[in-house]
């Protein structure tokens, strides 16, 4: 099977993400999709490096795992702490901020 | 050991990566610091402890910049110490001295800015009408109050005040963080590869969304900020990655070189190559708060805690436009005829939004952060002229740039109500009469943004304006004139508002900063007033600058 149809499907799961972000609500789902579209580059770059036959795709996905888990760390705390202060995780409720 | 598996290990030129590696490992024992220390010195070794990090830094960056060292690829390609990168870690370095001064001022506000517990609720009675208004107020207090809340809120009010009603210290690791943060700056203007530029972009994103959560008053704004900084910036750079697995596609490569190289004559499809530029850029843009990607600027700004604000204004600012400059330079220079025409469209929608939302404003951080939408207008406009004089007009506005906001985010601190920083516009109203001097520099600040000479930013225009005059971009310095002229207006409708108006019986009182506020402001308006009058200095070492490879 072409290597091709694994670019589409990451392309696809990447589109996935980006709406969820627009349209979800929850801090949580939303950071979800933003680690749904990492992981969706981390496929491009694994097919990339198998269509070109080079390592490089294969090494950068390490890299794009550590990331993702530092952004975890940091963005779990600062939604807890916006949990704690105000007992939701809707982002349609920090609304202090507009205009 | 030789043979075909003996590794081949990069050689790292540590002269030239001396800013680099000093930043980065201050950050590092500043962490190791913050564990070991006893809490009554760690504020004040650990501010020691930056401010000699930066300020050797600086030197480092003076000494390789003077010694007339050639550009060198380093670290097997990853980091370019070249002019441009000179230069934009002496903008970042030089800024972040009075960025850091405002961080550790505990005169303005007793116990520093920023909140010794994270989670704590904080001291303003203007934060529980804040939660009764966004609707959670009923909710909480009846659950909470009675279990964890109730606990807390005794708890953090002897946490913020103390013994003897002595405001507790501040969070230490601020410096730590901003520490991290310069460093992650410091590598992204210079990366030689898409690679290196992603993982310095997250090392300079993650301790800013901390930074901006972390104030002792509006905690419910200051968090709000740093969650929408936060979720933003993430699916930004989710964007930027997307761009670089597609880059990796077209040219086997991420290094910036090799993209130019594979542009030049590859079989691959162009549609990868564009594909992967405009996301790339989506993520870049975001990073500088041009145009339609700017919209988490205002939030974070006002949200922020003020000292954070000037550091992320000032700094980021550089950190992305260096690393803008760099990619277009570099990596698409070959291909610019192709791609510029959109970036024209992003300028002027940048330019527009910047004047035409800042003239509704009415709090003073709202109205500075579009300013830097429409400021991130003007620079897009010398980045676009792929020409030296271009980098060399970029770099210097920049620098004068970054001085102005630095000092004008100083000088709001100062303008304080009975529950922290007054920020609406109203409550500067006859700041003249109140406190001439603060209201004097406030408008020279103001001048120096809307581009009155003999200031820094009338220079810094002018250079941008004709550098892209000569690379045959006219339209578009006669709508950043026009632009600028609209922008003008609402500058200068805050020294107006300060000097032709009465104050308000109850208005704000300003605040005498301490020695670190002081220093911070005087530099910066000092450094305004130089570039203005005396430029040539400046602009001598920016010209003839390029990049390598």
């Amino acid at each position: 099977m072409s290597p091709t149809i694994y670019l589409l499907l990451s392309a696809l799961l990447f589109a996935i993400g980006a709406v969820g972000v627009l349209v979800r609500r929850n801090a949580i789902v939303v950071f979800m999709c933003i680690e749904l579209m990492l992981n969706a580059v981390n496929l491009t770059l694994v097919t990339f490096s198998r269509i070109n036959g080079s390592l490089g795709g294969q090494i950068m996905a390490f890299f794009v795992m550590v990331v993702a888990a530092a952004e975890v760390v940091v963005g779990l705390s600062i939604i807890m702490a916006i949990f704690r202060t105000r007992r939701t995780t809707s982002v349609d409720d920090a609304n202090l901020l507009k205009y | 050991m030789t043979g075909p598996l003996a590794p081949a290990f990069p050689t790292v030129d540590y002269g030239a990566l001396a800013p680099v590696l000093i930043v980065l490992g201050a950050a590092c024992l500043a962490v190791l610091l913050e564990a070991l220390l006893p809490l009554r010195v760690r504020g004040r070794v650990q501010l020691g402890l930056t401010l000699v990090a930066v300020v050797g830094a600086l030197l480092a960056v003076i000494v390789r910049a003077t010694s007339g060292a050639p550009a060198v690829s380093t670290l097997s390609g990853a980091i370019a110490v070249d002019g441009p990168a000179l230069f934009l870690w002496g903008t970042l370095l030089a800024l972040a001295v009075p960025s850091v001064l405002l961080l550790a001022d505990k005169s303005v506000e007793p116990g520093g800015a920023f909140l010794a517990d994270p989670v704590a609720l904080g001291e303003a009675e203007a934060d529980q009408q804040a939660r009764e208004k966004a609707g959670v107020g009923a909710r909480s207090a009846s659950s909470g109050s009675s279990g964890r809340a109730g606990g807390s809120s005794g708890a953090s009010g002897a946490r913020l005040t103390g013994r003897g009603g002595r405001p507790v210290e501040g969070h230490t690791e601020i410096y730590a963080l901003v520490l991290f943060a310069l460093g992650g700056m410091l590598v992204f203007c210079a990366s030689d590869d898409l690679l290196t530029m992603f993982i310095a972009l997250e090392v300079l994103s993650l301790p800013l969304y901390l930074l901006c959560g972390l104030a002792r008053r509006r905690r419910l704004m200051s968090q709000e900020s740093a969650v929408k900084y936060f979720l933003l910036g993430a699916f930004s750079s989710a964007f930027f990655l997307y761009g670089l697995a597609l880059l990796y596609g077209y040219a086997d490569s991420v290094k910036l070189s090799d993209i130019s190289l594979a542009a030049a004559g590859s079989l691959r499809p162009d549609s990868l190559l564009f594909g992967g530029l405009a996301l790339l850029v989506v993520g870049l843009m975001f990073k500088a708060s041009v145009g339609p990607f700017h919209t988490w600027t205002p939030d974070v700004y006002q949200g922020a805690p003020t000292s954070v604000t000037a550091f992320m204004a000032a700094c980021t600012k550089v950190a992305a436009f260096g690393a803008i400059l760099r990619v277009f330079t570099v990596a698409f220079g070959s291909t610019v005829w192709e791609w510029r025409g959109v970036l024209w469209v992003v300028a002027i929608v940048s330019m527009l939004i910047g004047a035409v939302l800042g003239l509704t404003q009415t709090d003073v951080k709202r109205m500075i952060a579009y300013s830097s939408v429409a400021h991130a207008g003007f620079l897009l406009l010398g980045a676009m002229a792929i020409t030296p004089a271009g980098l060399s007009a970029t770099l210097f506005y920049l620098l004068a740039y970054g001085f102005t906001t630095v000092a004008l985010f100083g000088l709001v601190s100062l303008v304080r109500g009975p529950d922290g920083e007054a920020t609406h516009l109203s409550a500067w109203a006859g700041l003249g009469k109140r406190s001439p001097v603060v209201a004097a520099a406030v408008t020279f600040l103001m001048l120096a943004l809307a581009g009155i000479p003999l200031t820094s930013g009338f220079t810094a225009k002018f250079a941008v304006f004709s550098a892209a005059l000569a690379d045959g971009m006219t339209p578009l310095v006669i709508v950043a004139l026009v632009v600028s002229a609209v922008a003008a207006f609402f500058y200068l409708r805050v020294v107006v508002l300060m000097y032709f108006s009465e104050p308000a019986a109850d208005g704000p009182t300003v605040s005498v900063p301490g020695p670190f506020t002081t220093v911070a402001i005087t530099l910066g308006v000092v450094v305004t007033l130089l570039l203005g009058v005396v430029p040539t200095a400046v602009l001598g070492w920016a010209d003839g600058l390029s990049f390598l490879g």
